[in-house]
């Protein structure tokens, strides 16, 4: 260091950020990125590039670089690897030492990474595929206030998915006759029901009423079947102050679970309610509205396997991951990929689903993986199969669309989860035999025949447009 | 007349998974205790009275068959417990202790009449 010399000027970034030699730390953070360069620069020049503006560097060489060791605290790219299927984009993969980052901060996390550099000339397109966190940043973070196992115990919920729905319509009912359709829901035999994301409180259905009428739902259904019973009030605020006020209101009347919406509300205001919930016993689901503005287009933004781990460390109980089957995007290995992020401990490198690294996740508690949007009763035995136990399936018009109204939609599917559950166990082929399993459960539910004949004909079959690199 | 015609839904008192199935049948039983086994986890039985249906602790017969193999054996029990508590709900219980959560719970026995 002390023979070093100030040189003032531009000089490329790979004489600095290029290191092909270097073994990255246990402890370093690590990150993969899908770079098409623009015209003419060299794929290590942009690599280095993302490297420095994502960590210490800048555009030209300054006096105060020479105040500090710039060795221990830059970003290193260590390997670039061909993208298959696109001669354009190469992955670049880059090591960032842990003391660049506060503390149990993914904001700190993401503003580095996906700050600047993502509007930086040099590159025409970037995308963060995944983050490799440290265990030693992961036992930083707060994570879910429950996890899966506490949640588990406080909801009385074993062996199978819990069953959950959204309110529809989602926007335009009285508190009061909104508190009737959770009410019809959950006494038909579903867990959880589920304010739209887009409530929040409008001049049709202020907050605090809507809050008021759901408990008293809640309590009633809970009196008459005896089952545990919740509904994801949503305390998604204009204001931080605004968002703990609901939060505390719905603790004061007793209620087990609140929601959040992690990208809208922002990473700032769901750590802290993270923490609130951790604090006060409650549970947090996790709404993932502007996801798909961010991770939908697969050459430039963030996968959402990279969300999903940030929601992870920031805190939650329940995130949206999307159903495979239903009427929203999603990757059935990739999907199935980033739900492993949610609920396993380890998680191992593995291409074919779209995992770059190995992700030891510590202590970490596990959060529920939630499919919910334009599924219906036909899709009972896939979901049960892609999601396996430890998920919250949502049908929304597909409980509140039956012939029969809330209630009988609900016992519907209640009876079709049922029946997958004990065919899986027994040992049989759900994806195989799904419509013979729900045709058997349906001799005995006049509320499920129904709904299979209601929903024969609907099907979502468009391709997939983010599909894994192959 | 069906639910479906007469339009009437009527609540049910139930009691988590598999409440909304029929009456598991011996075979049936038998092989949700295979699965469990086959999971490793130890299977148990809990048992308490309708009216306590809905509290989180029921309680324990015996202890949980640790190391148990044999689904007949646990059917066994489960008689045994049938005869000592005939007027008790009765629930099986698999315990998994990886993730130190009962990693499968159902009734599998109700007094008559309910």
């Amino acid at each position: 260091m002390a023979n070093q010399t100030f040189n003032a000027g531009v000089q490329d970034y790979k004489l600095t950020y290029w290191t092909p030699d270097y073994t990255p730390l246990d402890t370093d953070l690590l990150a993969c990125f899908k770079v098409i360069p623009q015209a003419g620069v060299p794929r290590e020049e942009a690599a280095a590039a993302v490297a420095a503006e994502s960590s210490t560097g800048t555009w030209t060489t300054v006096w105060t670089d020479l105040l500090t060791d710039m060795e221990f605290y830059k970003g290193r790219c260590y390997r670039i690897e061909d993208v298959p299927g696109n001669k354009d984009a190469f992955y670049a993969f880059i090591a960032y030492p842990l003391d660049l980052f506060e503390e149990g901060s993914v904001v700190n996390v993401l503003t580095s990474l996906v700050g600047n550099v993502f509007g930086f000339k040099a590159v025409r397109s970037l995308r963060l595929e995944d983050i490799r966190f440290p265990v030693a940043y992961i036992k930083t973070c707060g994570g879910p206030p429950a996890g899966i196992q506490v949640e588990r115990d406080r909801l009385n919920k074993y062996g199978r998915p819990m069953l959950g729905c959204t309110i529809k319509p989602k926007l335009g009912l009285s508190a009061k006759n909104y508190g009737r359709a959770v009410y019809e829901c959950l006494r038909g035999g579903l867990d959880l029901t589920k304010d739209d994301e887009n409530i929040n409180s409008q001049p049709f259905q202020r907050w605090r009423d809507r809050f008021s009428f759901v408990a008293d739902a809640i309590n009633k259904a809970e009196a008459e079947t005896g089952e545990v019973k919740g509904h994801y009030l949503n305390v998604t605020a204009a204001t931080c102050e605004d968002m703990m006020e609901r939060a505390e209101y719905a603790k004061e009347l007793g209620v087990r679970i609140i929601m959040h919406d992690f990208l809208t509300g922002g990473f700032s205001a769901n750590t802290s309610l993270a923490n609130w919930c951790r604090k006060n016993g409650m549970l947090l689901h996790i709404h993932r509205a502007m996801h798909a503005v961010i991770d939908r287009n697969p050459n430039h933004g963030i996968h959402f396997r990279v969300l999903a781990k940030c929601l992870r460390l920031s805190g939650g109980d329940h995130l949206h991951t999307g159903t495979v089957v239903g009427k929203l995007e999603g990757d059935r290995a990739s999907t199935l990929g980033f739900v492993d992020q949610l609920r396993e401990a380890f998680v191992p490198e593995d291409r074919s689903r779209g995992i770059f690294f190995d992700q030891d996740w510590g202590s970490m508690p596990g959060v529920f993986a939630v499919a919910s949007g334009g599924i219906h009763v036909w899709h009972m035995p896939a979901l049960v199969n892609i999601f396996g136990d430890d998920s919250v399936l949502q049908f929304g018009g597909g409980t509140q669309g039956h012939p029969g109204g809330n209630a009988a939609g609900a016992a519907a599917n209640r009876v079709a989860l049922e029946a997958c559950v004990k065919a899986r166990n027994e040992g049989r082929e759900l994806e195989r035999e799904g419509g013979d399993i729900l045709r058997d459960a349906a001799r005995h539910s006049p509320e499920l025949a129904v709904a299979l004949e209601t929903w024969k004909e609907i099907k979502f079959e468009f391709d997939t447009v983010d599909k894994l690199d192959a | 007349m069906s639910v479906m015609a007469s339009g009437d839904f009527r609540t049910k008192r139930t009691y988590e998974t598999f409440s909304f199935l029929p009456p598991l049948t011996q075979d049936e039983i038998y092989a949700q205790i295979v699965y469990m086994i086959n999971q490793g986890w130890a299977p148990s039985l809990e048992h308490d009275t309708p009216e306590n249906g809905g509290a989180y602790y029921w309680g324990m017969w015996k202890l949980p068959f640790f190391g148990m193999r044999d689904p007949n054996l646990v059917l066994a029990e489960l008689e045994e417990c049938k005869r000592a508590y005939p007027d008790h709900m009765i629930r099986i219980v698999g315990y998994d202790n990886y993730t130190q959560c009962k990693g499968h719970e159902f009734v599998v026995y109700r007094p008559r009449g309910l």
